[in-house]
């Protein structure tokens, strides 16, 4: 059996990349993926730590995160889109018009 | 689940994710993610959470990165060219923190699980019905709740793209789109 | 997955695992090599029933050294279909366009094809099948949640199409990704709500169980198949599997008239046949899924454990190995009929366009399928469980 921390340091270099990606890179594609690979890592750590307190409620907390993110992704993909017919740019850099 | 089997899935897990955010092409970049998410299904699995695992291979991969790709193709920015990051300097603060955010929290979680003491697991642990059973009981009103905010963001998603057809209707309608046309003075002609 | 009582009295002693790993290892071939070959049969149908459907003759040239015709045989394109349409196919050259993302392109037909090979491995080709002690289970892999792993292998095999069309660097190629992308994800709800509205019927995602489920009678003759209790649910999922293995009228990702051939243009060769495998793959999954689904899997009617029971009284009992072959041709046989039946609505019907596609899925099929989980769900509430 594998112990329970591996996979809670696992998870935690997962949403640390996650981190990274959002810091990182500006492509606003880009930067959404690493918000859900941050929502993936936390997914691990419910599921590995429902199972050593043997309780189910991780798990349904992995089933509720994952509604919202696909929610969270429909509508901000539609944004993307929206934004992207009006600016013709994913740089989130140059997406400044509120900053002067 | 072997630790072999963990080593190889966690190894991985980890290639996707660097992927998904050092690619330059952004497909490569979906389909990194799409990796990472399949690896943390079997995971799941490994771990007892049967359903959950297919769920997030149903929903996830079969569904969400999908949309990704779609989106891609459809704006056609697969192409990254033109989209630097910030400077040197950000990366490496950012690569920093982020090292330093990483060891913090395995820190922080290699000293946690003294929580409780390691029960046995029933054999129906993270089947369907057991799953089902907690979902339409204890959180019921949440369970409502979210179907209530997929509804909500089905309707957004359609209202962002509605207005969208709206603006671009009367520029889409004239046959000569050089024609220069007081209404889509900012946007620039194709 | 967790081992049933039996497996793990098996597993006490070291012959018992080596015997049990080798069943599974020959459950596992079979099941490859009867796919394998029933796609090709699917071709061979394919080419000359459509000839026969068009008034042609289709494919009669091959031979092997004049051999069918010394013995005066008349040639029915076999040898065509099974041996010199694949050589050919495989010996030709591997063409990749300039500007192809190399690795994708080689990878995507490949893509296309496991996820549709795979979901075979938890058809139940029958019941259980005795041979001394040892207790086969004639499903190549036992799996509780079946019915939820069909619908993630299905959700994956839009990867391959969709990134074979990219890959590709071809303005075509990538249209017709797109176009499969959209369609996939918009029949696979169609699907999903049809199996939904099944496994709420019989209380289980275990294929095996539904099966069992639909053994015996009806008024002491008609057979208990899922048919007469989901027949929406059929339509719906003989629909969504059309649309989901893209093939007439259904076949807008490569509308040949308008897309050159959509999302295979830039292949040929190797890649192109096994993009044409998984085509007829997914016609084999589509046929398999409905007889486990609606047609009583590998029930027989009037056929139980112990032999036939007929409706008059007429009792015939058979050993268990004849029940158990029985069985299995009976799954396979309906398997063949349901997929020449795709293969002739194939050959029927004129291909749709894009936005009757879209609106039959999502204003057509969807709120149907809405309507009969909830008529379902109802149903089974009120008749108190099964």
């Amino acid at each position: 059996m594998t112990p329970v921390s591996y996979y809670m340091a696992l998870s935690a270099i997962l949403f640390a990349i996650g981190v990274i990606g959002v810091m990182v890179r500006r492509n606003v594609i880009v930067m959404f993926l690493a918000i859900e690979l941050m929502l993936n890592a936390v997914n691990l750590a419910f599921v590995a730590l429902g199972r050593r307190i043997g309780s189910m409620d991780g798990q349904v907390i992995v089933f509720f995160v994952m509604t919202v993110a696909a929610a969270e992704a429909a509508v901000g993909l539609a944004i993307i889109i929206a934004m992207f017919r009006n600016r013709e740019t994913v740089n989130a850099d140059e997406l400044n018009l509120l900053r002067w | 689940m072997p630790q072999w089997l963990f080593a190889f899935l966690a190894a991985l897990a980890i290639i996707g994710a660097l992927g998904t955010i050092m690619q330059r092409n952004l497909v490569h970049c979906v389909l990194g993610f799409a990796l990472v998410l399949i690896d943390l299904g079997v995971l799941y699995m490994g771990l007892g959470a049967v359903t959950v695992g297919f769920l997030q291979i149903i929903v996830y991969v079969g569904a969400i990165m999908v949309l990704f790709l779609f989106v891609i193709w459809l704006l056609n920015v697969q192409a990254d060219a033109g989209v630097r990051g910030g400077g040197l300097g950000l990366k490496l603060l950012g690569t920093l923190g982020a090292a330093a955010l990483a060891a913090e929290l395995a820190a922080v979680f290699f000293h946690a699980p003294k929580l409780s003491q390691v029960r046995t697991i029933p054999p129906d642990f993270g089947s369907i019905a057991k799953l089902a059973q907690a979902l339409f009981t204890r959180y019921l009103v949440a369970f409502e709740a979210t179907s209530l905010l997929l509804l909500g963001a089905i309707v957004g998603a359609v209202g962002l793209a509605r207005r969208l057809a709206v603006q671009t209707a009367p520029a889409a309608a004239t046959p000569d789109r050089l024609a220069p046309a007081a209404n889509d003075a900012p946007r620039k002609v194709a | 997955m967790r081992p049933d009582a039996h497996t793990r009295n098996l597993l006490a002693s070291d012959s018992g695992v080596t015997i049990e790993l080798a069943i599974g290892a020959i459950k596992a071939v079979v099941m490859v090599l009867l796919v394998m070959g029933l796609t090709t049969l699917m071709l061979w149908f394919e080419r000359k029933g459509s000839a026969l459907i068009q008034d042609r003759i289709g494919a009669n040239r091959a031979n092997v050294f004049g051999l069918g015709k010394r013995l005066g045989l008349p040639n029915f394109g076999v040898i065509n279909t099974v041996l010199a349409d694949p050589v050919k196919m495989f010996t030709k050259e591997d063409f990749v366009p300039d500007g192809a993302d190399r690795f994708l392109h080689g990878l995507a037909p490949f893509l296309a094809l496991f996820p549709v090979i795979i979901t075979f491995a938890v058809a139940p080709m029958g019941d259980m099948l005795r041979i001394g002690k040892y207790h086969i289970d004639l499903q190549p892999a036992n799996l509780d949640v079946a019915a939820l792993y069909v619908l993630a292998t299905i959700g994956m095999g839009v990867y391959g199409i969709a990134l074979g069309g990219w890959a590709s660097n071809n303005r075509w190629s990538l249209l017709g990704g797109i176009r499969a992308s959209a369609q996939m994800i918009s029949y696979e709800i169609a699907m999903g709500l049809a199996i939904i509205a099944v496994v709420v019927t019989y209380g289980t995602l275990d294929l095996q169980q539904m099966c069992r489920a639909q053994g015996g009678v009806w008024f002491g003759f008609l057979p208990r198949w899922g048919i007469l209790l989901q027949p929406v649910s059929f339509l719906m999922l003989l629909i969504a599997g059309i649309a989901e293995s893209k093939r007439v009228p259904f076949d807008l990702p490569e509308g040949e008239s308008e897309l050159v051939a959509g999302y295979f243009t830039e292949y040929s060769g190797g890649k192109q046949a096994v993009f044409m495998m998984t085509d007829f793959a997914e016609v084999l999954l589509v046929a398999v899924l409905i007889t486990t689904f609606f047609f009583g899997g590998w029930q027989v009617p009037w056929l139980y454990r112990d032999g036939f029971h007929f409706p008059g009284g007429a009792a015939l009992m058979l050993p268990n190995i004849v029940v158990a072959l029985m069985q299995f041709v009976a799954f396979w046989i309906k398997v063949i009929i349901l997929s020449c039946l795709q293969i002739l609505i194939r050959w029927t019907l004129p291909r749709l366009r894009y936005d009757q596609l879209m609106r039959l899925g999502w204003k057509g099929l969807v709120p149907l399928g809405l309507l009969n989980l909830v008529a379902t769900a109802f149903v089974v509430v009120v008749a108190g469980g099964k």
